[in-house]
C-alpha cells in the first residue's frame, strides 16, 4: 500500500493564538477517497491548507506523495479546490478553465484540456456563459472542472458537494469513484454525515483533534450504531462541544 | 517566471474588464470629458490651462489604475482564486507582471484617446510632442498599478480599499505641484514632496510641456517613477504569501 499522505504530530495555531489543530497523525493510502468529516469549526479547513502547502505547521510534519507539502514539485501533481469559488465570476466558463490550464503548465492543447474536464461535470453546454450568471451547482461544477485540469495525482476538495442537489451528487460521486479507479487520490473535506457513508475511509474531526479513523462500515461496526451520524455522537458522548 | 503564464494573466485581466464594458467606458471616457471641462473652467485663462491639461493627462492613469488594481487584486485575495493559484505551478512574479502589463496597456489606451482629445480638440500646446506625452502617461499608468497591487495588500475590504486613494493619493496630489510651483510651498511640504512618485509623474508631464526637446530631467524623472514601480511591484509580491503561518 502506497502512502498519499503522510501526517506526523501536526499542530497549527492559527492568528489570534487559535489552536485549529492539536497533534493530529495519520496515513491516507492512494487511490482512495478519503473524507474529513466534522462539525464546522472543527479544524477541516485548516488540515486541508496544510496539505496542500498553504499553511505552515507549527509543529509535526506532513508529506505529500513522497515530498514536504508545499514542495515546488507538488504543484503539478495536486488541485486544491477551496470552499470559496475561486473561479473569477467576470469571466465565462471556458475563458476560466483556459487561464488555470495555462497556470497549470498546459500551453497546447488546451481545448482538448478544457472539453474533457467540461465533460466530466457535464457543463459543456455552458462553456460560454459568464460564471456570475450561473446557478450556485453550477459555479461550484465550474470550480470543481478547474480542480480536473491535467488529472492530478491527488485532489484535495474543500466541501465540493455543499449545496447541490442529490441528482447532482450522485453523478459527482460516480466521477469521484472513477477519478479513483485511475489512481486518483481524493480528500473531501464535509460536514454532511451522509456524505460520509460514500468515502472508503473517514477521518473524525472535532475540536481540532481526529477523535476516529475507518471505513464508514468498520466506524458503525466499532460504535454499534447503524449510520455515520449515530457513530459521530456516540464516539463523543452526545455531549456538546 | 515564464512568459506565456505573465501573458496569460495580463489578458485574463483585460478579458475580465472587457466583459464589464461600463468600467471600460468610464475609464477612457471619463479624462477626456474631464480634461474638457478644465477648458471651459479656465476659459479667461487659457494659459493656465495649456499648463495644467498636461498634469492632469500624467495624473488621471495614475489615479484610475490605482483603484481598479487595488479593487481587482484584493477581490483575488478574497475569492479564493489567489489561493488556487499560489497552488499551481506559477511564479508570484506571473502574477504580479500580469496585473502591470494588463493596466500599462489600458493606460496606454487611456492616453492615445486623452491625449488624442487634448491635443487635437482642446488645442493644447505640447512642445515635446505627442510620443513623449504618450511614453510619460503609460509610465504613470505602471505607477498607479503597482501601488494598487502593493497597497491592496493592507486592505481587507474593498470599503479600505477606496479610502486608500484619499489617504495615499490625495497628499501626493496636493504636493505634486498641480495647484502651485513646488519651491512655494511650506519647507516640509517640499521635502514630503520630493520623495513621493507622483511628483515625478506631473514632472515628467510638466517637462514634456516646456521642452521640445528630450531633456534630462524627463530621463530622471521616468527613471524615478517606474523605479517607484518596480520598488511597489517587488513589494507587493512580497505581501503574497506561498505558505502562511
Amino acid at each position: 500500500m502506497t502512502i498519499a499522505v503522510k501526517i506526523k504530530n501536526l499542530s497549527v495555531t492559527l492568528s489570534g493564538d487559535v489552536k485549529a489543530l492539536k497533534d493530529i497523525s495519520m496515513e491516507l493510502p492512494v487511490g482512495r477517497s478519503i473524507g474529513f468529516i466534522g462539525p464546522s469549526g472543527a479544524g477541516k479547513t485548516t488540515l486541508i491548507r496544510s496539505i496542500v502547502g498553504r499553511l505552515k505547521p507549527t509543529a509535526g510534519s506532513i508529506e505529500v506523495l513522497g515530498l514536504p507539502a508545499g514542495d515546488a514539485k507538488l504543484r503539478d501533481q495536486l488541485s486544491y479546490m477551496t470552499q470559496e469559488l475561486s473561479v473569477y465570476p467576470d469571466l465565462t466558463v471556458k475563458e476560466n478553465l483556459r487561464y488555470f490550464a495555462i497556470m497549470m503548465g498546459h500551453t497546447k492543447d488546451t481545448n482538448t484540456i478544457i472539453e474533457e474536464v467540461l465533460n466530466e461535470v457535464d457543463m459543456i453546454d455552458k462553456a460560454d456563459s459568464l460564471v456570475k450568471n450561473l446557478s450556485g451547482g453550477q459555479k461550484q461544477r465550474v470550480s470543481l472542472s478547474v480542480a480536473l485540469i491535467g488529472s492530478p495525482r491527488l485532489m484535495v476538495l474543500d466541501e465540493p458537494t455543499i449545496g447541490l442537489d442529490p441528482v447532482l451528487r450522485e453523478s459527482l460521486w460516480k466521477l469521484f469513484n472513477k477519478l479513483k479507479t485511475r489512481g486518483t487520490t481524493l480528500l473531501i473535506s464535509s460536514h454532511s454525515m451522509d456524505e460520509a457513508e460514500r468515502c472508503d475511509d473517514l477521518i473524525l474531526i472535532r475540536s481540532g483533534k481526529v477523535i476516529a479513523h475507518g471505513s464508514p462500515s468498520e466506524l458503525k461496526k466499532q460504535t454499534g450504531t447503524k449510520t455515520i451520524e449515530e457513530s459521530f455522537l456516540s464516539l463523543v458522548g452526545g455531549e456538546p462541544e | 517566471m515564464s512568459p506565456s503564464k505573465t501573458f496569460a494573466t495580463a489578458s485574463r485581466v483585460l478579458r475580465q474588464l472587457s466583459h464589464d464594458p461600463r468600467t471600460v467606458a468610464l475609464l477612457f471616457v471619463v479624462p477626456p470629458v474631464l480634461l474638457t471641462i478644465m477648458k471651459y473652467v479656465f476659459e479667461g485663462e487659457p494659459q493656465v490651462f495649456n499648463g495644467i491639461a498636461p498634469m492632469l493627462l500624467g495624473i488621471f492613469p495614475m489615479v484610475m489604475m490605482f483603484l481598479i488594481t487595488s479593487i481587482v487584486t484584493l477581490r483575488e485575495r478574497t475569492t479564493g482564486t489567489l489561493d488556487r493559484l499560489m497552488t499551481m505551478p506559477m511564479t508570484k512574479l506571473d502574477f504580479i507582471f500580469g496585473y502591470a502589463l494588463a493596466f500599462s496597456f489600458l493606460g496606454l489606451c487611456q492616453a492615445f484617446i486623452s491625449g488624442g482629445v487634448m491635443l487635437g480638440l482642446l488645442n493644447v500646446t505640447v512642445l515635446g510632442g505627442a510620443i513623449p506625452t504618450i511614453i510619460a502617461v503609460v509610465f504613470a499608468a505602471f505607477l498607479g498599478t503597482s501601488l494598487g497591487l502593493f497597497l491592496s495588500a493592507f486592505a481587507t475590504s474593498e470599503f479600505q480599499a477606496i479610502q486608500f486613494m484619499p489617504a495615499f493619493i490625495f497628499p501626493q496630489l496636493l504636493t505634486c505641484g498641480l495647484f502651485i510651483a513646488r519651491d512655494q510651498m511650506a519647507k516640509p511640504l517640499q521635502w514630503f514632496a520630493d520623495v513621493m512618485p507622483l511628483t515625478y509623474s506631473v514632472d515628467a508631464m510638466k517637462q514634456v510641456t516646456l521642452h521640445a526637446s528630450w531633456t534630462n530631467e524627463l530621463t530622471r524623472d521616468l527613471i524615478i517613477v517606474a523605479s517607484f514601480g518596480i520598488a511597489a511591484l517587488v513589494l507587493g509580491s512580497v505581501t503574497i504569501r506561498r505558505q502562511e503561518k
